[in-house]
């Protein structure tokens, strides 16, 4: 097994861990806007495909899926505020690692206010 | 200057003058067959990274969060939408930003972790058909969209027609 390498202040640190959550919630919601705007396209085929496939968003098993893409929304979303303040602002760097916790708290205030209102609406009923 | 001979790159062109501080056009990177395109591919992911939080949190909340959320999305929602220029014009400006942002957000890891040429080459090459398929698609339907269509002279069921 390969040795760590000493005194690294980038590698296996927040910096690091935040580029990979950043690549990683980039790719899932790229793949599912490719999915969104052909599913919206059944606008054009008639009224009752494109209510068919949207009701598949419906069910309760979707909305956990939802709230799922909408975690790595917000957290590219404040991750991606983040990296613009690293690369504008003149302190960006000194405190990437202070605004990383800023941004995952603010991530955990905003999806625990996302589920509690998606969740109650999407499993509620109507 | 012999061929062996290594050169600083910072030593500039100009004879006599080795430590000029111009860096030699070899190794400047802005050279003339790239252009700026790295460069301006850096700014747009933050201009449009910017742009996109504000469009998608509008369209998650006013698509999930008000009223009765996901239930109330169907064909008549949307119609109710593309009705007005401002949610045609919000969607334009969604779907290019945010299809552009990630298509080249995507080329930045093909171009990561493909080390072989031709994988890299085509990797790339299907991204882009895809993304164009995807952008002009969704161009198209926002633009084209009708909100009571006929097929051979009939009104498809759940469209809304003028009496």
């Amino acid at each position: 097994m390969p040795t760590k390498p000493a005194g690294t202040l980038y590698r296996g640190r927040e910096g690091m861990w935040s580029w990979v959550g950043h690549r990683i919630t980039g790719v899932v919601i790229f793949f599912f806007l490719l999915v969104h705007v052909l599913d919206t396209s059944l606008v054009r085929v008639s009224p009752e495909a494109y209510t068919a496939v949207i009701g598949a968003y419906k069910n309760p098993l979707m909305a956990l899926g939802e709230t799922g893409l909408v975690a790595a929304i917000v957290f590219h979303a404040f991750n991606g505020l983040r990296i613009i303040a690293v690369d504008f602002w003149k302190k960006g760097a000194k405190y990437q690692r202070q605004m990383l916790w800023v941004v995952l708290g603010l991530w955990v205030v905003t999806m625990v206010a996302f589920a509690i209102r998606h969740l109650s609406l999407a499993l509620g009923g109507h | 200057m012999s061929a062996t001979e290594i050169q600083s790159p910072r030593s500039g062109q100009i004879a006599g003058k080795p430590e000029s501080g111009k860096i030699d056009p070899k190794y400047r990177r802005n050279g003339s067959s790239r252009g700026n395109f790295e460069m301006l591919a850096w700014l747009f992911m933050r201009l449009s990274g910017v742009v996109l939080v504000v469009l998608i949190f509008g369209h998650l909340i006013v698509n999930l969060l008000v009223g009765e959320g996901i239930h109330a999305i169907d064909f008549g929602f949307v119609a109710g939408k593309w009705a007005d220029p401002f949610w045609q014009f919000w969607d334009l400006a969604m779907l290019w930003l945010a299809m552009l942002h990630g298509t080249n957000g995507v080329r930045t890891i093909i171009n990561d972790y493909a080390e072989k040429d031709s994988t890299r080459f085509w990797l790339k090459m299907v991204l882009y058909a895809a993304s164009a398929v995807i952008i002009i698609l969704g161009t198209l339907v926002i633009f084209t969209f009708n909100p009571c269509p006929v097929v051979d002279g009939v009104q498809l069921p759940g469209g809304f027609c003028p009496a």
